[in-house]
């Protein structure tokens, strides 16, 4: 074991660990301002990289996959927020979006069991199909939604439902295979310094989490809507007093979080790839960063990630017989001691 | 008419209309095929059906002249969720026999099912060894038609020797399947003189190789990986992008028409062994995998061509009955016996698993089969024939030494 | 309010029917309808948990795996437990259930609400972890294989004799925890649900009594554990895989936290709709997805909410819906 393997392990573990911040630091934030977690999460993850996939083979550009997948997941993550977070508000267009779904399900089922109403054709299905969402729509709205803001636990299994959902949707636009996302030639050279090699892509994925962490920062610190976040994470309701408007505030850090976790996906894309079943692999490494570095803090997310992406490396490389449990059983200790998380307050 | 000449009318009917319809319904083959279509490995279960499907639309739906009612189940990937599916499929669609299963657990689940309901299951994808080994006399109604999972390995551990490499290090998925492929690599390698200086296993799922590459030894001539799924794609890049450039030889899995339309430049060169690959230059299978990738848009994987296989096997031995289902003993008895021209290549039976050609191929970029782009292919270099499950041993001495395990063959050379 | 004990009649009607319809539909709803009343057990275990005490667990699958463990185990590797010795088996699951939830109960209760979700599945994550390592006990990735059922005078190998018998564990499960959560105990655990604050300054020694709750869980996940491995003769890894703990907690949301029933509903129709539909069509997923959906936004009581659902809706009960969501753990 000379220096050069600890240099390289420890650059290892600092690359995954600044994967593993793209995607805890939305987590937390998320859980900080609205208290929810999102267990859909690992499925903006891995609907970030099918997105920059079809974006790269629509246009050939990967550099612009980067942007478009990560806001395209963030108008998914608003939409879900706004439409089915929330009770109020919006409810024409939430009754509308569950309509449609259930008058496809329909359709579906009527040409499973009695194919001769359907035929083939793609203009009965739809005719059936718009019938259904006709009535399904009047009534829905005859119903309401009991109010859902205050019951966190609700709406924590409400996301789960939403991950089952992403889950078949991916498999059913993008296929089963495994995929990978093939960044510019020059990223996938590694660049030599004192004999040793330090793959490039692994220095860009450092180099964005960095950009991205101070970014955040920045506006965190430094502009008001940044105070605004920070005040309600502290305590929502004096927030709320004060004049903050809390629920826009959700919305922007919801968007955010999805945003931050796309762009984790298509990152990741290049170094994971892109597979079904990736959304609940990359769940609870989510969690470990967050319960490490605790919740609603964006520098815990850092110092988290960067504690799971080094321990989780040298636990490995050193300790190989537990390979399985380098992640958990930290995970567990801590919430014993601290059940908040290392930085998290309460 | 007098009522007794009414009688006799009305009973020949009876009896001619008995006579008709009864045929019809003895007339068919039902078959039962268990694969995951839904979870995460929906793919390899299309793949699955897809190669068996195909067979049957090229026969008309028909094996051994006898119309097939296909009867398609998901298991999701679940190995109860399997024997759940396997027992409907028995009970109440009375199959003649269930094919199928994907994870080499989930064979093990469905291998009891064959003895309590007295039906033939064929297992056309799960290679683990000792179904049709140590534990072969546990299962009669049991056999595979592809491969144990040490079966390709034993011969390129063969091959490593004979090119001349001396120390290999093995880096294999820790869970049974990589247990036993760098088993049967190993016994081979170390035989023929070669050693194994060490042996990595990160979990199954791995995809960043970063804690264990720079753990590797620098003194080993080439790295032996069993690698599969995303853990396929990712390897190869990771370990050149260390700087490391040392020939790679692997595993079944690791470079199958699954993984490798995905994979990129970086693994031309490299080498694995298994009974197929899409390149395999005869005109039996240019025409399997065009038919294949006209009809699906891909090149058929080892599990599509698997299948497909199954299919032509289960046609020669109905063939051989007469067309009529004998029973499931007796079937067994008849597909043991055959000699099958596969698209693979000649294949017979021994103890209920394939003796077949293990090719050992390696990936070139080229234009193959008329094609117009170059592609990636794994070219065959080398054909081991008639490779069964117990390679040189023979079966005494093979089924004599414990299966293969994170242990076994103990890494001797270790340092 | 319907009373007490209209609610006992409908119930033991219920089961009544089911356990006469059930034998006569054919051997494929026979096979269904008992691993379905086997996870139920699971199910409504996690109800004690999260519909009484309010504690959401996302590691159940670990007490579950660990019966199933134990009874395939000792089933191939002692021959123990394939004769009278299977009541033997038993008992030992729900104790080894018991003995890992009072284990881990020791590093869980502490947490509240959210973190006690992530310890739970961190806690689970672990046994997997250990199933999968552990080759020479569990066999490793392939699992292990039983030959056969129990016979003790009843050949369990009948499908349907089988039935009966998880039919009846079922039956007895759902018996006693209906007693619990009636008994002043069970009260307590809803008291502490509502307002743990106010419990304690009533005296009451809440960690212990989440403790216990949660070891009692425990012990009933070992007892299904038990039947689910007899019922598909073989366990592996797969059956403590954190999908499973989601699916338990799944059903008891589905069926109605709180109601003990609700769970064993929810299994009912997670199952017909993972394992009987899957058979007819291909997007099942999408039916599944979608009832759990809506049922979390429209029916935040479950199923067995809809009586009372419906009964607001008739009589202006704007005011009765949002005191009884006031109740409802936030």
């Amino acid at each position: 074991m000379n220096t050069q393997f600890w240099v390289v392990q420890a650059f290892n573990g600092i690359s995954y660990g600044a994967l593993l911040f793209l995607v805890g630091s939305g987590l937390s934030l998320i859980f900080g301002v609205m208290r929810i977690v999102n267990l859909s999460h690992g499925a903006y993850f891995l609907w970030g990289g099918y997105i920059a996939l079809s974006v790269i083979s629509a246009t050939g550009s990967w550099a612009l996959s980067l942007p478009v997948a990560a806001l395209a997941v963030a108008l998914i993550g608003i939409a879900m927020e706004r439409l089915f977070l929330r009770s109020e508000g919006f409810a024409f267009l939430r009754n509308a979006v569950i309509a449609a779904a259930l008058a496809v399900l329909v359709s579906l089922a009527i040409s499973a069991r009695w194919p001769q109403f359907i035929g083939g054709g793609w203009i009965q299905f739809i005719a059936v199909a718009a019938v259904a969402a006709v009535a399904a729509f009047f009534m829905l709205s005859r119903i309401s939604i009991l109010p859902i803001e205050t019951d966190v636990l609700r709406q924590v299994l409400l996301t789960v439902g939403f991950a089952f959902l992403f889950q078949q949707g991916a498999l059913d636009i993008w296929g089963g295979n495994n995929m990978d996302i093939n960044p510019p030639g020059a990223l996938t050279q590694s660049i030599v310094i004192g004999g040793v090699y330090f793959p490039a892509y692994r220095m860009f994925m450092i180099a964005l989490a960095l950009v991205i962490g101070v970014a955040i920062w920045l506006v965190m610190e430094k502009t008001r809507m940044g105070a605004a976040v920070r005040a309600t994470v502290d305590d929502a309701q004096m927030a709320r007093g004060v004049g903050i408007d809390t629920n826009r505030i959700s919305m922007f850090i919801f968007a955010l979080g999805a945003f931050l976790a796309a762009l984790g996906g298509v990152a990741g894309g290049a170094f994971l790839g892109i597979y079904p079943g990736l959304d609940f692999e990359m769940l609870p490494l989510a969690f470990a960063v967050v319960i490490i570095g605790g919740m609603g803090s964006l520098g815990g997310a850092a110092i988290g990630a960067l504690a799971v992406g080094l321990a989780d490396n040298f636990g490995k490389a050193l300790f190989p017989e537990v390979s399985y449990f380098t992640l958990y059983a930290p995970m567990v200790l801590i919430l014993a001691v601290k059940p908040t998380g290392l930085f998290g307050r309460e | 008419m007098t009522s007794k000449l009414q009688k006799i009318l009305l009973g020949s009917c009876l009896a001619l209309g008995l006579a008709a319809a009864a045929p019809a319904s003895a007339e068919e083959l039902r078959i039962g095929f268990i694969a995951p279509t839904t979870g995460i490995f929906a793919q390899t279960g299309k793949d699955m059906v897809d190669g068996f499907q195909m067979y049957l639309d090229e026969h008309g739906n028909k094996l051994g002249g006898v119309d097939v009612k296909f009867i398609v189940e998901d298991e999701q990937g679940k190995p109860d969720m399997a024997v759940t599916k396997a027992k409907k499929l028995i009970l109440q669609d009375k199959v003649h026999m269930f094919i199928g299963g994907f994870l080499a657990s989930t064979g093990y689940a469905l291998a009891p099912v064959s003895n309590s309901e007295k039906t033939l299951y064929i297992a056309s994808v799960p290679a683990a060894d000792d179904l049709t080994q140590r534990q072969a006399d546990k299962y009669p109604l049991f056999f595979r038609t592809t491969w144990t999972s040490s079966q390709p390995h034993h011969p390129l551990g063969q091959w490593a020797c004979d090119q001349g490499h001396k120390k290999v290090i093995t880096i294999a998925a820790d869970y049974a399947f990589g247990y036993e492929v760098v088993g049967g690599f190993q016994k081979a390698f170390e035989d023929c003189g070669g050693k194994v200086i060490q042996k990595i296993w990160p979990p199954l799922g791995t995809k960043d190789f970063g804690p264990y590459i720079p753990t590797m030894k620098a003194d080993a001539d080439a790295i032996f990986s069993l690698m599969v799924g995303p853990m396929s794609l990712q390897f190869p890049k990771q370990l050149r992008g260390s700087g490391n450039k040392k020939p790679i030889i692997g595993g079944g899995t690791s470079y199958d028409e699954f993984v490798l339309p995905f994979m990129g430049d970086e693994v031309i060169g490299d080498v694995s062994a298994l009974q197929y690959s899409a390149a395999i230059a005869t005109p039996k299978n240019e025409a399997f995998v065009k038919a294949y990738r006209a009809k699906y848009g891909k090149v058929p994987s080892y599990y599509s061509e698997g299948n497909y296989t199954t299919a032509q096997i289960i046609d020669e031995a109905m063939k051989k009955a007469g067309g009529k289902w004998p029973g499931p003993e007796q079937f067994i008895k008849i597909m043991a016996n055959l000699k099958i021209d596969a698209v693979r290549g000649p294949l017979s039976f021994e103890d209920r698993n394939p003796v077949q050609n293990i090719y050992i191929k390696k990936v070139e970029k080229k234009k193959m089969f008329g094609y117009d782009k170059d592609e990636l292919w794994n070219t065959v270099i080398k054909t081991y024939p008639n490779v069964s499950q117990y390679w040189t041993y023979g079966k005494e001495k093979f089924l004599a030494q414990p299966v293969y395990s994170r242990d076994f063959p103990p890494c001797k050379f270790c340092e | 309010m319907v009373s007490q004990q209209v609610k006992i009649a409908l119930v033991t009607a219920a089961l009544a029917v089911f356990v006469y319809i059930v034998p006569h539909s054919g051997s494929f709803v026979v096979l269904l309808a008992t691993r379905a009343m086997a996870f139920a057990i699971l199910a409504m275990s996690l109800d004690i948990l999260l519909g009484y005490t309010g504690l959401a667990s996302l590691g159940q699958a670990a007490y579950f795996g660990v019966g199933a463990y134990l009874t395939a185990v000792l089933a191939t590797k002692f021959h123990f437990g394939m004769g009278w010795d299977f009541w033997l088996v038993v008992v030992l699951g729900i104790l080894i259930g018991a003995a890992l939830a009072a284990l881990f109960g020791l590093f869980a209760i502490r947490a509240g609400d959210v973190y006690f979700l992530m310890i739970t599945l961190a806690l689970g994550q672990c046994v997997w972890g250990l199933a999968y390592r552990w080759n020479s006990l569990t066999g490793g990735d392939n699992g292990i294989n039983m030959s056969g059922r129990p016979n003790f005078g009843l050949d369990l190998g009948n499908e349907v004799t089988f039935f009966y018998l998880v039919f009846a564990f079922f039956a007895a499960s759902m018996g006693l925890m209906y007693v619990l959560v009636r008994s002043p105990f069970g009260r307590s655990l809803t008291g502490i649900r509502e307002r743990e604050l106010r419990m304690q300054i009533l005296g009451y020694n809440t960690w212990l009594h989440k403790y216990i709750a949660f070891i009692i869980a425990g012990g009933f996940g070992g007892l299904a554990g038990v039947l689910w491995a007899h019922t598909n003769g073989h366990v592996s890894p797969e059956t403590l895989v954190l999908t499973t703990s989601v699916d338990a907690l799944l059903m008891v949301v589905l069926g109605g936290a709180g109601t003990l029933v609700g769970g064993a509903i929810g299994a009912a129709i997670v199952f017909g709709l993972r394992e009987y539909l899957s058979t007819i069509v291909p997007w099942w997923q999408y039916v599944l997805g979608g009832v759990y959906v809506l049922t979390i936004l429209y029916l935040p009581m479950g199923l067995m909410g809809i009586p009372s659902r419906l009964r607001q809706r008739f009589s202006q009960g704007k005011d009765e819906g949002s005191k009884e969501l006031a109740s409802k753990p936030s």
